[in-house]
């Protein structure tokens, strides 16, 4: 089989960090090859400077076994290579077509129709299920996938590369995906499938490729490994992941929401009629694709935004109505789903670890500068932090960053903790961090209410599940009787309950 | 009547100016560039264009050399805000001194010893239907009133939303990144869009000065780029919208000099009539201002991360 890419010795530097160091990586033509490694393995990397978007320090590129400079996308699209990337290049203004044909018109002067039916023709040909004249920014995240997908295959893209593509879909989406993918690989076309995820890998690749700290590893036919062997590979150790269990009795009712509504910042209803309890040492997974009312659950469960309808009690403590204080002092801890937004970027470690308490930190009219660094030598010996109190924590890796967070939140021992997306963009070894950090507060006791869109994590970590799809819990049940196919079809709105758990 | 036929044909006149400006605007912002340089820029057009048609004896010359100077001041903000990646707030604003600064030191220069304003001979105005009733007075007006509502403020329209142009500038504005994606230069987008709008605040500026006034002087624009940046968002970034605006603005103007002209006794100082039209453009802001959607990527300068 010929190789319709090639990259040899790729060398990518950003200032001191070396993304990428010395790498070869090959795509034949037809195949579907996986690049797997952890976050900042240099994927992403990689493939964006086949994209045009960065320039190697070193290496060069073939293309049909060409040797190629690549300055701009422009001359990606030009030699046919597409790309998806992870946060969607679209205009969420204007519509399908319009967003498919961006660059790519051909005349000055738009023709509406004419340009609508080349795409719904575009679409038919391709097999890709999408309404031409929709507004993009009124699409679920799997068609706005798909309509990338469209964009790509419209330029006359030979080679697609996806980064993450399913990171943000309902299992359903996912098999629609990848169908996709394998009638276009039938069809000549060749993917390059940026992941993390091992069961994909499995699922739908030919070769993978797996880097680490920006080198290759090895490249391996996925029929001739296995799922340990490449997370062996990807991490540098056998086994990873967290051990849930020893069942606990769940106690009295720390968090309760009744019959909760709330708006969203359009003045939308958000959330519907909540009826949720998180009783002492459980944690309540909320599952649910992202943008269903989970930032604005998350904001009315701490004070932020305001419920236009129902109660919040905290143990036997009415909150409703109350400002962020009122709800700290009530025992709600959340960790913030923004880490950037969550800290202050110029101020010192020790200063964030003490910023919603600084009351116990003043002496007269002045700071008690020395209480807050000791402060938070002890509570970054306890997290096990990576940083000095002195650094700005801007200059902390997101790991790290999220463990500041996670601490200045959980030194208070709240009753209640609120954990929006708390492993969102972070490493499979941070990600471990926090998963056992909530574990650990469950065991103490706490009521723990785990939002996230990532499922391996809901089931991983929750004692019982509730989904939430358009503002509405559409179900709930224990965590052992969940499959993710079944919450996959509640997340996609296929099923829904009446739920009622107070 | 008369009073009301007169008052409209004084709105559009008035309106010409700030028109062009938010036109400008328009195309800069649709493009995610703020350009605070526009009142810079509408005193230097006023200027550039006086010199040129005073020097030259020619009221076109002039507003040509207004419009290539405002060409060339929208793409110095280009440099600074696109190239550069200047915070916009700061790079606009210094614009606006050094035009301003500019403005001036060139024509004390020039006309620094005259004991009178110096004066050119201004644009006639059309009057195309004649001594028809209300027609008649309503279309008197100056070529450039007509070519600004019934050709600058349509092909605008049409260019930004039925062409290929149009339609990468109103994307570069909302999402960059998939502009880029696309494989269409961002930069080259925001350089044209900020060459296109500086030449329309300057022909705004030179408006004020090669036909309504016939003359420059310091406070010949007195903030209407302030004005019609407001105008901008009032009309929710639509040419056809901002024109409405524009209309409130002039109409107000026209109708406070009436009021002065009166010569009413009332207990409250004639400046008082000089800011009706600025407040009324604050209400109208404040009304409209709190729907308005601003292009997502207005104020930030594209960098590949």
């Amino acid at each position: 089989m010929d190789n319709i890419i090639e990259m040899q010795a790729i060398t990518k530097r950003f200032g001191p960090v070396i993304a990428n160091r010395e790498v070869n990586f090959s795509l034949r033509q037809g195949e579907v090859h996986a690049l797997l490694g952890e976050n900042g393995a240099g994927k992403t990397t990689l493939m964006r400077i086949l994209y045009g978007l960065y320039h190697p320090d070193e290496g060069m590129i073939f293309v049909r076994q060409q040797a190629v400079r690549i300055h701009s996308p422009k001359d990606a699209i030009a030699l046919g290579i597409g790309m998806v990337t992870q946060h969607f290049a679209l205009v969420p203004t204007l519509s399908v077509a319009e967003n498919v044909v961006l660059g790519f018109t051909g005349s000055f002067r738009l023709r509406y129709a004419e340009i609508e039916e080349q795409v719904a023709a575009a679409a038919l040909r391709f097999g890709i299920d999408i309404d031409p004249s929709a507004i993009v920014g009124n699409l679920s995240v799997g068609q706005r996938q798909r309509v990338e997908i469209l964009k790509a295959l419209y330029r006359n893209a030979k080679v697609l590369i996806l980064d993450e593509p399913t990171a943000v879909l309902t299992p359903q989406e996912v098999d629609a995906l990848f169908e996709t993918l394998r009638r276009l690989q039938k069809e000549g076309l060749s993917v390059v499938f940026i992941t993390h995820k091992l069961d994909e890998v499995m699922a739908i690749t030919d070769r993978v490729t797996v880097l680490r700290d920006g080198q290759v590893i090895e490249t391996v036919e996925t029929a001739h490994t296995s799922p340990s062997a490449l997370a062996r590979m990807m991490v540098g150790r056998e086994t990873f992941g967290v051990s849930r269990r020893s069942s606990m009795e769940a106690g009295a009712p720390a968090l309760q929401m009744v019959g909760l509504h709330a708006l969203d910042d359009q003045n939308m209803p958000a959330l519907k009629n909540i009826n949720l309890t998180v009783r002492h040492g459980e944690i309540l997974g909320i599952a649910g694709v992202g943008g269903n009312g989970q930032r604005e659950l998350a904001e009315t469960l701490s004070g932020v935004r305001p419920p236009t309808a129902g109660r919040i009690l905290v143990g036997e403590h009415d909150v409703t109505g109350g400002s962020p204080a009122d709800f700290t002092a009530a025992g709600v801890g959340r960790i913030p789903s923004d880490r950037h937004k969550g800290v202050v970027g110029e101020l010192s470690v020790a200063e964030n670890l003490t910023l919603e308490r600084l009351m116990e930190f003043t002496k007269g009219m002045t700071l008690d500068r020395a209480a807050m660094l000791a402060y938070a030598e002890d509570l970054i010996a306890q997290f096990q932090i990576k940083a000095r109190p002195t650094d700005p924590i801007r200059t902390l890796s997101g790991g790290n960053m999220q463990k500041v967070l996670l601490a200045r939140v959980l030194a208070r021992n709240p009753k209640v903790v609120i954990a929006p997306q708390p492993t969102r963009g972070l490493d499979i070894g941070a990600t471990d961090y926090v998963r056992e950090q909530l574990l650990a507060q469950r065991k103490r006791g706490a009521g723990v209410l785990l939002i996230s869109e990532d499922l391996d994590e809901i089931l991983a970590l929750s004692d019982r599940i509730a989904v939430i799809y358009e503002g509405e819990i559409v179900g709930l049940l224990p965590a052992q009787e969940a499959t993710a196919e079944q919450l996959g079809l509640m997340m996609a709105g296929a099923v829904k309950e009446e739920v009622n758990d107070v | 009547m008369d009073f009301i036929v007169s008052l409209s044909a004084a709105t559009l006149r008035v309106a010409t100016s700030i028109l062009l400006a938010a036109i400008g605007e328009t195309y800069t912002e649709r493009a995610g560039v703020l350009n605070l340089g526009i009142e810079g820029t509408m005193f230097f057009g006023a200027f550039v264009g006086f010199y040129v048609a005073d020097i030259s004896g020619s009221l076109w010359s002039g507003l040509l050399a207004a419009i290539i100077s405002g060409i060339l001041a929208g793409l110095l903000m280009a440099l600074f805000s696109v190239s550069f990646g200047v915070n916009q707030h700061v790079s606009g604003l210094g614009l606006t001194l050094l035009l301003s600064g500019l403005s001036l030191y060139a024509f004390r220069l020039r006309y620094g010893g005259l004991a009178t304003p110096p004066s050119i001979e201004p644009f006639p105005q059309l009057r195309p239907f004649g001594d028809l009733p209300i027609l008649g007075p309503l279309s008197e007006q100056y070529l450039l009133t007509y070519l600004t509502f019934l050709v600058i403020v349509p092909l605008a329209w049409w260019i930004l939303y039925y062409t290929d142009f149009g339609l990468k500038l109103r994307a570069v504005g909302e999402n960059p990144e998939a502009v880029d994606a696309a494989g269409v230069n961002v930069y080259a987008i925001r350089y044209a869009a900020l060459a296109i709008g500086g030449g329309l605040m300057a022909a705004g500026g030179a408006f004020l000065s090669l036909a309504q006034l016939g003359a420059f002087t310091h406070g010949i624009v007195s903030g209407r780029g302030w004005v019609a940046i407001a105008l901008v968002i009032f009309g929710n970034w639509d040419p056809f919208k901002v024109t409405l605006g524009s209309l409130i603005f002039g109409g107000t103007f026209a109708l406070q000099l009436r009021l002065q002209a009166m010569g009413l006794q009332l207990p409250i100082p004639y400046e008082t009539f000089l800011a009706l039209p600025y407040l009324v453009t604050i209400l109208a802001l404040v009304l409209a201002g709190r729907n308005a959607s601003y292009p997502a990527a207005l104020l930030k300068p594209y960098r590949r991360e």
